[in-house]
Formats: structure tokens, C-alpha cells, sequence
């Protein structure tokens, strides 16, 4: 590299680069452009002393201005915080009645019930609060409901639970064990399930069933009513419709009478304020099946 | 063994001394540009198309569009809190964005079209860029004088009047600058309204912050870079050298008229001197600090000055307009090759001037047809399109409820859009689904086939629509139905198809 190599064009030396007979000219930059590279070197400097930077031993360089995105996070949830607040003190003070009729306050309560719902509820009655067959947690999506469907039932409900043993306010019923206290033998349990499935029109033996009927009369229709429809002060569910909590085989059936299987619930007084329990009930209640 | 010291061979290095002092330059200040006061015909053109761009940009905002109480009544604003972008009678949602997509594709194009009609045009006339330089070039003129004045007073030591000077020059530049960040934020708020909140101290952030960064850019880029900005920055006089071609349209010194120069008309062999009287008037006033008699190159946009400066001055020594001009490369090796043959007067009597055969050629067509057939698809969209829209979610969780009576129950959730600046009731029904009927709480509680819905004007009304069939109807699971809205005494509709889950028999 002795020689200078001037291109013919614009007389102005090129750097030798050369790139399929393209030649990089070796023009000086513009003095700005060097300013710009100095003054990003000086924001580097202030960035770094501001913000968090250098790793140190033990933790990094915190920043002069002390910022970090877990406080930036903090920040914005206080803020959510403060901005429920008014919501949170009118759906405590508010009625059900006077909450829904204020739109944004009702679709607010609804949204965050929703959000609550996912928290402590959907543990047992699913996401979808559509509840367990199997383990024997209701669906709260449907028309059907143990301890009542209004807005003010699901809210006391909530409030003390189901046969908890801790909340004296709490739901509380008991179906005596027609099986395992030998208060029935197997064949009138039989014959009484069978009059149960009949109630509903489900599939079942008529002549069992004509049996069981007086066994029905005199042990169940005092909580499930004559004709099924349930009870739900006394939490007695509704025999003559199309849901079965625990199933509508005539042995499941006959399993419930022998020994019933019998739903608890926690208290959440204990655990949430008023608006957010309120907030649940409201959620529980728009669900489709409230009263 | 007699070997004289002339036989034995000398060592030649091939080294170039590292410190020669003579290294090139890494870094070139920027030199300060006078462009001298200049009129004629592009001068002219360039200050009506100067105050009509900036007439454009600052009064736009505060002009005004009736759009009936429920919409904002500036003809353009950009409400990007409330998501909507308001352009005289269209309204754009975020949805539609594709739109504003469409406008810059439209943009880009148009750029290409210019270019290939009328060279660089925009960078010469139309460019923020030279608009604002052209404009604070104006006032340093106003305020201080024309570029001798200038030269002189920035030669001088500083001085009261100097500072006098100086300062009224960059006062009045910098109050440019606060109206044009100014004028920018009325495009995104009501500008009476911000107007005042920006006057009372009490506007967004955002907009003080918009008006600070926009206020510097001005102020720098047009005071204080000018050139530089299009040299060094733009990346558009790239992009335009790859779009020329022999037809193109550029500011061309002729030189086969103007060689060789010379100054001196009355001394002896001045009649082989070409018409060129070195006068430099052309380098004189122009804006980007070239020679165009160097030839075509990149920091040229072409603003035509030295056109307007060269004229002038062929009038004045009485010789034929255009020995600076546009052309095109094909016109001038046609006139240069005429001046070869025939001799410089003929060829000058008969000099090939650019003409509408440039702007009509199978290139600029093409680009027009690609930006006319966009622009006009824009135009049916924009005219035909709906301001109703429906859309609709089945519930994923539960995907269906068993009630007490035996039948199924699915929850959807509705959205209808009334992209209309006035309050709308529309007919939502089921399609389909024999057997079937709805509610939506809050708005028809009883069950039914069809209900109306008042939606607010320009809004969203989302809500939850519960529809029920017994199983047995079903021919089959999932059974496909249709939601269908229309407006109630309109012609608009909307349709979505959906479907109703079911256990599986």
C-alpha cells in the first residue's frame, strides 16, 4: 500500500476497499457526526449513572435515581389499587339492585368477581365454574341451585360457606345415611331409587318404584318435597329435574341414599372484604343461572 | 576481491513515511453556505409552492367538519387516545388501519412518480426540509441582508450590533421552530382546546414533549445543518440515483455551450470562449454550496435557483436562456453532439429544451396507473365499506350447560360495532337453529329469536347473549347457525356464522 489509489471520476483518494470494481471513496465524515458519537458517549455515562449498570459483587449498581421495573410494576398495581378504590367503597355501600343499575359499576363488578372467582374459587369449581361430577362440586353455570340463586343467597353462601363446622351463620343441612345407619334396608333403598329416577323420567323400574314411593313419603319428601322439587333453605336439591349432582345411575343414586356424600365449603368472610365477596356473588350470579 | 562500493547493491525499501503529516482529513467542519437573493420564474414557483405547503401545515388543524354532536369537529385529527383517525368525511377505526397503509403505499409510489416525471422535484420544492431552510434562508435575508451582508458580518469581530443581529435571527428562527412543534400536536387533540391548555400550562406531557423535540429538529435542522441534512442524512438521494434514467429530468450545466469559460469578453480569443462568463452567479445562490458546472451530483436537489441566476444573466449579456437548464441526459448528448457536428451556434439556436415527451413515457404511466388503480380501490373501499360490523365468540369455558329442563345452553359474547357518529338500534337475531332462542341480559331478559339492541354512536357494545335448544332438535353437534344484525330502518347488515355445542348423543 504505497501508492495512492485516486479515483478517476472525483479525484479523491479511495480507502483500497474494492468490491466488484465498487471502490469506497475516502472522503472525510462530517465533523457533526463525530459530535454525535460524543454525545452518545456522554448519555452512555449519565445512563449508566442513573439507571442500574454495572454489575458489582453482590448485587448491581442500583442507579442514582433508584429505578428498577419491579417498582415500575409496584407503581402501576398501586395505581390499579387506588382506582378500585371508589368502585370497591360504592359496591360495599350499594344494595345488589342499586349495583346493577349502574352499568359500569355492575360490569365492573363482574369483571373483577370474575378475576376473584379465578383466585379462591376455580380451585374446586373449575375455571369455567362448571364444577366436578366426579368430586361432587356444583356447576354454577346452570338453573340449579342448592342454597338459592339469587344474587343475595350466593352472597351469604360465600360469606359462611357450606357445612364448614366454623361459620354458625354457614349452610347447613344434614341427609341422614338411610344405608351404613341401617335405617333402610338395601332393597327399599333399591326400590326408593327407583321412585327417585321416575320423579325426573329417567329409565326405571315401575314396580320397584311403585314400592319405594311410600318409603319416599315418609323419609325424603320432608327436605326433597313430594313431588322433588327440593328445598333450598335445607340445601335439598331438586330430584325432579335433568341435573344430578353426584349422577343419575340408579347405583349412584342408590350410593347418595345409603351414604350420602354431602358438599363443604369454607367461610370466605374470613378471607375477602365485603365488595369482593359481593364482587363473586354478582360474577356467580351473571353466570346464566341467576335468580 | 576487489569489489568497488559502485557494484554492490543498494536495499530500496518500499515504505511511506507514517507521520508525513500529510494524512487525509477524518473529519470536514461544516462550511457555512450564503446563498445569494435570486428571482425568476422557479424562485417564483418555489414561494408559492413554500407558502402553500406551510399554509397546509399550519392551518389544517383549525379548520373545521361538522360531524353532528357525537364526533369531533376538526376536518383532520389523529385522536390516537380514543383510537380513531378522523380525515373530512371518513373516519378510520383501528381496524381499518389498512387505510393509512394504503396512503403511504400511495405516498411512496407518488414519490416514484414524480421522480421519473420531473426528477427530484420533491427535494427541490416539496421537501420539509427545503421548505423550512428555504424559510429561515428568508429571514436571515430579512433580518441581517443578502449574502455579501452576511459574509461580512460574520467576518466581523463580535460586536453589540452583531449580537443584535445574531440574536434577532435565531429568536425569530426559534419561534418558527415553537410553531412548527406547535402546529404538529393540533393534529392530535381539538386544537382550540389544546390551544388553551398549552397557553394555561395544563396540556399533556406528551404534547409539551412533542413541541420541545419537534422545536429542536426545526430549529437545527433547518437553522443549523440544512445541507447536511440532505448530503449526509437523507437517504433519498440514494434511492433517486437508482431511479434515474437517460430521460429523467436534472438541472444540467451545458457544457457543450458554456466551454470553455472565461471572464475576459473584450480580449483577444475571446471568441473561441463558450457562452459561460464564469460569473459564478450559479454557485453564488446555491442553497447546497456546489458548482452545478462540476456536473450531476448527489447533494444537487435540484431546487433550480441556479437556473433563475443563469437566465439572468444570459439576458444581460444578450445570449439564449438555458445554458443552465433542465435536461436530460439524452437532450444534452443530443445537443452536445449537435454542437460537435454542426458548431455551437447552431446547436445553441437549436437547443433541445425538456418538454411534456418527458413526463409522457410507458415509466411514468406505470407509476401513475399503479398509484391511480390504489388511490381509486382506496376510494371504492372507503365509500362502499360497512360502518356495522358483528362479531362473535363462543364461550370456550364451559362450551355448553345442561339447565334443570333438559336443554343446552351456550353463552356467547357479542360485539357490534356502530362506526356511525349517531346513535343506532339494530335488529340481532337468530339465523338457523330451529327450536332455538336467546337472551342477553341486561338488554332482552326475555327468551326470544330476535331483539333490538341500541348501540351509543360510535362505540362497541359488547355483551353476553345466551342461546337455548333442547338436544333432540339437533340434527347435528356442533349445529351451525348464524347471528344476523342489521340496522333498524337502515340498509346496513352484518352476519356471522357460529355454532351450538352439545354433549354428544
Amino acid at each position: 500500500m504505497s501508492k495512492k489509489d485516486i479515483d478517476d471520476a472525483t479525484g479523491i483518494e479511495t480507502t483500497g476497499h474494492e468490491w466488484d470494481g465498487l471502490k469506497e471513496l475516502n472522503n472525510p465524515l462530517p465533523r457533526w457526526w463525530l459530535y454525535i458519537l460524543y454525545a452518545t458517549i456522554i448519555w452512555a455515562i449519565g445512563y449508566m449513572i442513573l439507571y442500574p449498570s454495572i454489575p458489582l459483587i453482590n448485587q448491581g449498581w442500583p442507579g442514582v435515581l433508584g429505578w428498577s421495573s419491579r417498582g415500575d410494576v409496584a407503581q402501576e398495581l398501586d395505581g390499579v389499587a387506588e382506582s378500585r378504590k371508589a368502585f370497591d367503597a360504592r359496591i360495599a355501600a350499594l344494595s345488589f339492585d342499586e349495583i346493577r343499575a349502574d352499568p359500569a359499576l355492575f360490569n365492573y363488578a363482574q369483571r373483577s368477581g370474575a378475576s376473584a372467582f379465578k383466585l379462591v374459587c376455580s380451585q374446586c369449581h373449575g375455571s369455567g365454574a362448571v364444577g366436578d361430577q366426579e368430586l361432587g362440586y356444583p356447576n354454577l353455570n346452570d338453573d340449579a341451585w342448592l342454597w338459592g340463586g339469587t344474587m343475595d343467597a350466593i352472597y351469604h353462601t360465600i360469606s359462611h360457606g357450606v357445612r364448614n363446622g366454623v361459620d354458625p351463620a354457614a349452610r347447613n343441612s344434614v341427609m341422614p345415611a338411610y344405608g351404613t345407619l341401617g335405617i333402610l334396608t338395601a332393597a327399599q333403598i333399591a326400590d326408593t331409587a327407583h321412585h327417585v329416577l321416575s320423579l325426573s323420567g329417567l329409565d326405571h323400574d315401575g314396580a320397584a318404584a311403585a314400592r319405594g314411593t311410600d318409603i319416599y313419603m315418609t323419609q325424603c319428601a320432608a327436605c326433597h318435597g313430594p313431588d322433588g322439587a327440593g328445598n333450598p333453605i335445607l340445601g335439598a336439591p331438586r330430584l325432579s329435574d335433568a341435573l344430578w349432582l353426584y349422577g343419575a345411575s340408579h347405583a349412584q343414586v342408590v350410593a347418595q341414599i345409603s351414604n350420602p356424600r354431602l358438599g363443604v365449603m369454607p367461610p370466605w368472610a374470613e378471607r375477602f372484604d365485603e365488595a369482593t365477596r359481593k364482587k363473586l356473588a354478582i360474577y356467580v350470579h351473571q353466570l346464566g343461572g341467576g335468580q | 576481491m576487489s569489489v568497488s562500493s559502485k557494484d554492490k547493491p543498494v536495499a530500496q525499501y518500499e515504505v511511506e513515511a507514517v507521520n508525513r503529516g500529510k494524512a487525509p482529513k477524518l473529519y470536514k467542519g461544516r462550511e457555512p453556505i450564503y446563498p445569494r437573493r435570486v428571482s425568476g420564474r422557479f424562485r417564483t414557483l418555489k414561494w408559492w409552492i413554500m407558502g402553500v405547503t406551510l399554509a397546509i401545515y399550519y392551518i389544517t388543524p383549525w379548520l373545521r367538519w361538522d360531524r353532528g354532536p357525537y364526533a369531533p369537529d376538526q376536518l383532520v385529527l389523529v385522536d390516537l387516545a380514543g383510537r380513531r383517525f378522523f380525515m373530512g368525511p371518513i373516519e378510520i377505526w383501528p381496524q381499518e388501519f389498512f387505510y393509512v397503509a394504503g396512503l403511504l403505499i400511495m405516498a411512496g409510489i407518488g414519490l416514484f412518480l414524480v421522480t421519473s416525471a420531473v426528477g427530484r422535484a420533491w427535494c427541490g420544492y416539496a421537501c420539509p426540509q427545503t421548505v423550512w431552510t428555504d424559510l429561515f434562508i428568508w429571514v436571515e435575508r430579512l433580518v441581517i441582508g443578502d449574502r455579501n451582508t452576511r459574509i461580512k458580518l460574520d467576518n466581523q469581530p463580535w460586536s453589540l450590533k452583531k449580537a443584535r443581529l445574531k440574536g434577532t435571527v435565531h429568536g425569530i428562527w426559534l419561534i418558527i421552530a415553537v410553531a412548527t412543534g406547535g402546529a404538529w400536536i393540533f393534529y392530535f387533540a381539538d386544537a382550540p382546546t389544546l390551544l388553551a391548555q398549552f397557553i394555561r400550562g395544563d396540556a399533556p406531557m406528551a404534547a409539551y414533549v412533542t413541541v420541545a423535540i419537534l422545536t429542536f429538529t426545526t430549529y437545527t435542522l433547518g437553522g443549523l445543518m440544512r445541507e447536511q441534512v440532505c448530503t449526509y442524512m437523507c437517504p433519498w438521494p440514494r434511492i433517486q440515483a437508482a431511479m434515474m434514467d437517460e430521460h429523467s429530468l436534472t438541472v444540467t450545466y451545458n457544457d457543450w455551450r458554456g466551454e470553455p469559460r472565461g471572464r475576459h469578453r473584450k480580449r483577444e480569443g475571446a471568441d473561441t470562449l463558450g457562452d459561460c462568463i464564469d460569473c459564478n452567479a450559479c454557485v453564488a445562490v446555491c442553497p447546497a454550496g456546489i458548482d452545478i458546472r462540476d456536473g450531476q451530483q448527489l447533494p444537487c436537489i435540484t431546487c433550480a435557483l441556479c437556473i433563475d441566476a443563469c437566465d439572468d444573466v444570459m439576458d444581460k449579456i444578450g445570449k439564449r436562456r438555458g445554458l443552465i437548464g433542465y435536461a436530460t441526459l439524452k437532450d444534452y448528448a443530443q445537443n452536445t453532439a449537435r454542437a460537435k457536428t454542426e458548431g455551437l451556434d447552431v446547436a445553441r439556436s437549436a437547443q433541445v429544451l425538456p418538454g411534456w415527451r418527458q413526463v409522457f413515457r410507458p415509466r411514468v404511466f406505470l407509476y401513475f396507473g399503479l398509484w391511480g388503480a390504489i388511490g381509486l380501490a382506496m376510494l371504492f373501499a372507503v365509500t362502499t365499506r360497512d360502518r356495522l360490523d358483528l362479531s362473535v365468540a363462543h364461550d370456550r369455558n364451559p362450551r355448553f350447560v345442561q339447565l334443570s329442563d333438559g336443554s343446552i345452553r351456550n353463552g356467547y359474547t357479542v360485539k357490534i360495532l356502530n362506526m356511525r357518529a349517531e346513535p343506532r338500534t339494530f335488529d340481532f337475531g337468530l339465523v338457523g337453529l330451529p327450536g332455538g332462542e336467546m337472551w342477553a341480559p341486561g338488554i332482552n331478559d326475555e327468551p326470544a329469536r330476535r331483539f333490538a339492541v341500541p348501540v351509543a354512536p360510535d362505540t362497541v357494545r359488547e355483551f353476553r347473549v345466551f342461546v337455548r335448544a333442547e338436544p333432540d332438535g339437533l340434527e347435528r353437534v356442533p349445529k351451525p347457525f348464524t347471528f344476523r344484525t342489521f340496522e333498524i330502518g337502515g340498509r346496513e347488515q352484518s352476519e356471522t356464522a357460529a355454532v351450538f355445542e352439545a354433549p354428544t348423543p
